[in-house]
């Protein structure tokens, strides 16, 4: 059986841990997605070189991890699992760009290994900053954050939905699968004959659920438009904690703390 | 008082696949009342039950609720007053979160915030699910989803209440209290289930519907003993008295 | 797409991008949702059975692989292109967040690339065209298996574009191009097939039951896009794609350029590269490893044709900064168990 697979447990799991009730659970979740944002687009400015400059980064994810009582092991295992594509396009760094750069030691290091690495750290910290944005952050939270700064109610009612509909549609695509499989013979694998017929199949049982869904939402006043009562408005203290990362982030960004320490050390620069 | 009335007369409809679902059903149920509906697969339940909030409307014959017909410019108004809970409850359950979802008719009335928390949190409370209230939909078991709905329809003050199979989706000790909420509700009902027992237990009148045409109306306890009526019907008598029996 | 392969200035141009047509794509479903109050049901669930479905994952014949559906094209079909760029960036957006699939500043790209070019490109000027009203079934198959193609091709040669704007990897474009483009064929034809299957197992199903020659369950038609409104997507495009390209050209890293301009206009100390002149007092005094500085003090850049970017690349800091990295991170992860420590005590 293909599915409900790991993904799909991982994102219970993220699901679960989101409602948890933390010093950085309970800040507003526009604090978090401004600041995770910031973070994101702090992280990719650095040069295509950059190894140490971004060491300082990794503060964020892990207060966050730590103060939010996130297991590390499953943020690890989902970066180690992810998108292999960074480091595939990554790899050709190394193999096109030889010129030396750095000689530790005896061993010389090429700028081409100090630009993969450098893409290597930014993966990690990138990727890590939305899973512990998630896991610390409720669905709802982010679509209440996102219709508040400003993305149209459509689009926010429309990830609602989605939301709400996904779990029940993956469990029902998981037994339509099995229905489909306990009839073949064939082993395992499905063909695209199957999967035709498995997503025809379900897109009809869609169909008349949207149906019913309407005419729940009908029978309770919809007129077109999805109403439902914001949250609150935003603390001081989230105000707080938004500037003081992007500060901090600043401050990284510009003096290269890492460097710096490492100067102190050897003497150079 | 007037308006927690329904009366159906002679209710006719035929589906575009000229299928006659209706052929002519009659009932009149007036305050305080709980009817339930009984009778097998396509006898017309589903069908009538669409007429009540107004997806589909008469051929022939009426509905009425309290004193207003039902037609396409009455529709809004109808639906008001009758409050559907619909027989699966992911799909009544719509909205990500407990709250949303209670607040979502409400809302729709046009009520003022701090009338609509009033209104979802007194709903949900006699449900007895005020503890749900941040939950998310989707990770609700059968029994507490069941009672969400229930509390989503009654947010809107409806004068009467219509559940179709109310106990599908429960297992027995969800279902167990579902009856036990029901009892207590002083509201006008209509149910309509394969759960005879559940019928017996909470409604002092039932309709047995077959073949488009009510069968027999009234009290529940003399029509669900009545095997040959019952069996008439291709229904069956409820276990507890099958069991006396 | 990833956020570690792109830089700000790509990364937030296709934001910009995708912003705008989600914010177009939005008035325009919304006009249809007062005349169709069931489209919002429609296509919250629809988006959730394209999610869904991509879970499953099905043999490649010939290939020995396995993958699993994109549905940018079955959405743009089954709900014509406004409603269905919406429902491929819901899609998105709920796998950037819950699989880490890209990251955050990569969603507006991945947007762009999966929903874009399906809904506005291949939809309206491939499918559309093939696919008339009442099309044979023969046509309406070649019209979702051109149109997935089509849109896939599209999407790996943005992908192509972001990452050589973003210059953070060396693969040369044609390179790239080349390496990309056959393996998105594969990957469009399978797409195409499965869309076709499945638009026509709908087709054939509907029929069927509802007895109406109507592709989906909803009228497409009414939700076709207008001429204007791809002119102004086209100059949007344009003037988007100019401002970018200049702005690449000048500034190879346009966030960093605006930091270093806020910087120094706000009158605020700028350290001069690895410079800061409290570290250089303490270093003339405590120096350990003195010789593992390489070509130290040297301001010179060790390669020519790398960039002039701040900080500048040299070797010697290059070296420093990896100690002082090691260091920082051992540091961070310090307090980082520090905290989950006693955390578990409390």
């Amino acid at each position: 059986m293909t599915i409900p697979g790991n993904e799909y447990v991982d994102m219970s799991l993220l699901d679960d841990l989101s409602y948890g009730n933390t010093f950085v659970h309970r800040l507003d979740p526009r604090a978090k997605l401004l600041t995770t944002l910031f973070f994101v687009i702090i992280v990719v400015s650095f040069s295509k070189y950059e190894v140490a400059g971004l060491m300082p980064f990794f503060i964020f994810p892990t207060l966050i991890i730590a103060i939010g009582e996130i297991p590390v092991r499953l943020i690890v295992k989902k970066v180690l699992l992810v998108s292999p594509f960074a480091l595939a396009i990554g790899v050709f760094n190394p193999i096109l760009d030889t010129e030396p750069m750095v000689r530790l030691g005896g061993v010389t290091i090429s700028s081409g290994w100090m630009a993969y690495f450098s893409i290597l750290l930014k993966f990690i910290l990138t990727i890590t900053a939305a899973l512990v944005l998630i896991a610390t952050t409720s669905f709802q939270g982010v679509c209440f954050a996102l219709e508040k700064l400003g993305a149209p109610t459509v689009f926010v009612v429309q990830l609602m939905f989605l939301y709400r509909y996904l779990f029940v549609l993956v469990k029902e695509a998981a037994s339509t699968l099995q229905a489909y499989n306990s009839r073949s013979f064939g082993g395992s694998s499905i063909s695209i004959r199957v999967i035709t017929q498995v997503l025809g199949n379900l897109f009809m049982r869609t169909v008349e659920r949207s149906e019913r869904i309407y005419a729940a939402m009908a029978s309770r006043g919809f007129d077109g438009t999805v109403r439902f009562m914001r949250p609150h408005g935003i603390r001081a203290l989230d105000v707080a904690f938004t500037l003081l990362c992007i500060a901090c982030f600043i401050l990284f960004r510009a003096l290269n703390i890492a460097r710096d320490l490492g100067s102190l050390i050897t003497g150079g620069g | 008082m007037s308006h927690h009335l329904l009366e159906v007369s002679d209710l006719h409809y035929t589906y575009p696949d000229k299928t006659k679902a209706l052929k002519g059903v009659s009932f009149r149920i007036t305050h305080g009342e709980s009817v339930g509906i009984v009778g097998a697969n396509g006898a017309g339940k589903t069908t009538l039950f669409l007429h009540l909030n107004g997806f589909l409307f008469p051929e022939k014959g009426s509905v009425t609720v309290g004193d207003t017909v039902l037609t396409k410019k009455t529709r809004n108004e109808i639906r008001k007053r009758v409050g559907m809970v619909f027989q699966n409850p992911d799909d009544q359950l719509f909205m990500p979160r407990v709250f949303d979802d209670v607040a979502f008719g409400p809302l729709n009335l046009g009520m003022a915030p701090e009338k609509v928390l009033e209104r979802v949190e007194d709903s949900l409370d006699r449900v007895g699910a005020l503890h749900l209230r941040d939950r998310q939909s989707h990770r609700l078991s059968g029994g507490q989803k069941r009672a969400v709905t229930i509390a989503s329809v009654i947010a809107m003050q409806p004068d009467i209440l219509v559940m179709d199979e109310p106990a599908s989706h429960l297992d027995p000790g969800s279902r167990r209290q579902l009856v036990e909420l029901l009892k207590g509700f002083q509201h006008t009902k209509l149910i309509a289930s394969h759960d005879l027992d559940m019928i017996l237990d909470t409604c002092e009148r039932c309709i047995v519907l077959g073949d488009g045409k009510v069968q027999a109306d009234g009290p529940t306890v003399d029509i669900l003993t009545s095997r040959e009526l019952l069996e008439a019907n291709h229904l069956e008598l409820p276990l507890s008295i099958a069991k006396n029996m | 797409m990833t956020d570690a392969l792109l830089s700000p200035v790509v990364g937030t141009g296709f934001w910009a991008g995708t912003i705008t047509v989600i914010g177009v794509a939005s008035r325009k479903v919304r006009e249809k949702i007062l005349l169709e109050e069931k489209l919002v049901p429609f296509m919250g669930v629809l988006a959730a059975f394209i999610f869904a479905g991509q879970m499953i994952n099905f043999t490649i014949p010939g290939t020995g692989s396995s993958g699993h559906i994109g549905g940018g094209m079955i959405l743009a079909i089954l709900l014509g292109p406004h409603a269905g760029f919406l429902a491929v960036a819901s899609v998105l957006t709920v796998q950037a967040l819950f699989f880490a699939d890209g990251g955050i500043l990569a969603l507006g790209c991945n947007i762009w690339n999966l929903g874009f070019y399906p809904c506005y490109v291949a939809y309206p000027l491939i499918y559309r065209t093939i696919a008339k009203e009442r099309a044979s079934a023969t046509r309406l198959n070649a019209a979702s298996v051109i149109s997935a193609i089509a849109a896939l091709q599209l999407g790996a040669f943005s992908v192509v574009l972001q990452t050589v704007l973003s210059a953070r990897s060396e693969l040369p474009f044609y390179s790239f191009l080349l390496v990309m483009q056959p393996i998105h064929l594969v990957i469009g034809v399978v797409e195409g097939f499965v869309t076709a299957g499945v638009v026509g197992y709908i087709r054939t199903t509907t029929k069927e039951t509802r007895d109406e020659t109507a592709v989906p369950a909803y009228d497409i038609r009414r939700y076709f896009i207008t001429k204007k409104f791809l002119i102004r997507i086209a100059a949007a495009t344009l003037v988007v794609g100019a401002f970018m390209s200049w702005f690449a050209s000048t500034n190879p890293d346009g966030l960093e350029w605006s930091l270093k301009h806020a910087v120094v206009s706000n009158k605020i100390d700028m350290p001069e590269p690895g410079s800061n002149s409290v570290v250089k007092g303490i270093q003339k005094n405590i120096t350990l490893l003195p010789d593992y500085g390489f070509k130290n003090g040297d301001s010179k850049n060790v390669k020519e044709g790398v960039r002039q970017s701040w900080p500048n690349v040299d070797a010697g800091r290059s070296l420093s900064g990896i100690l002082g990295g090691v260091i920082v991170l051992g540091f961070v992860l310090g307090i980082g168990l520090l905290i989950s420590k006693r955390k578990k005590k409390l």
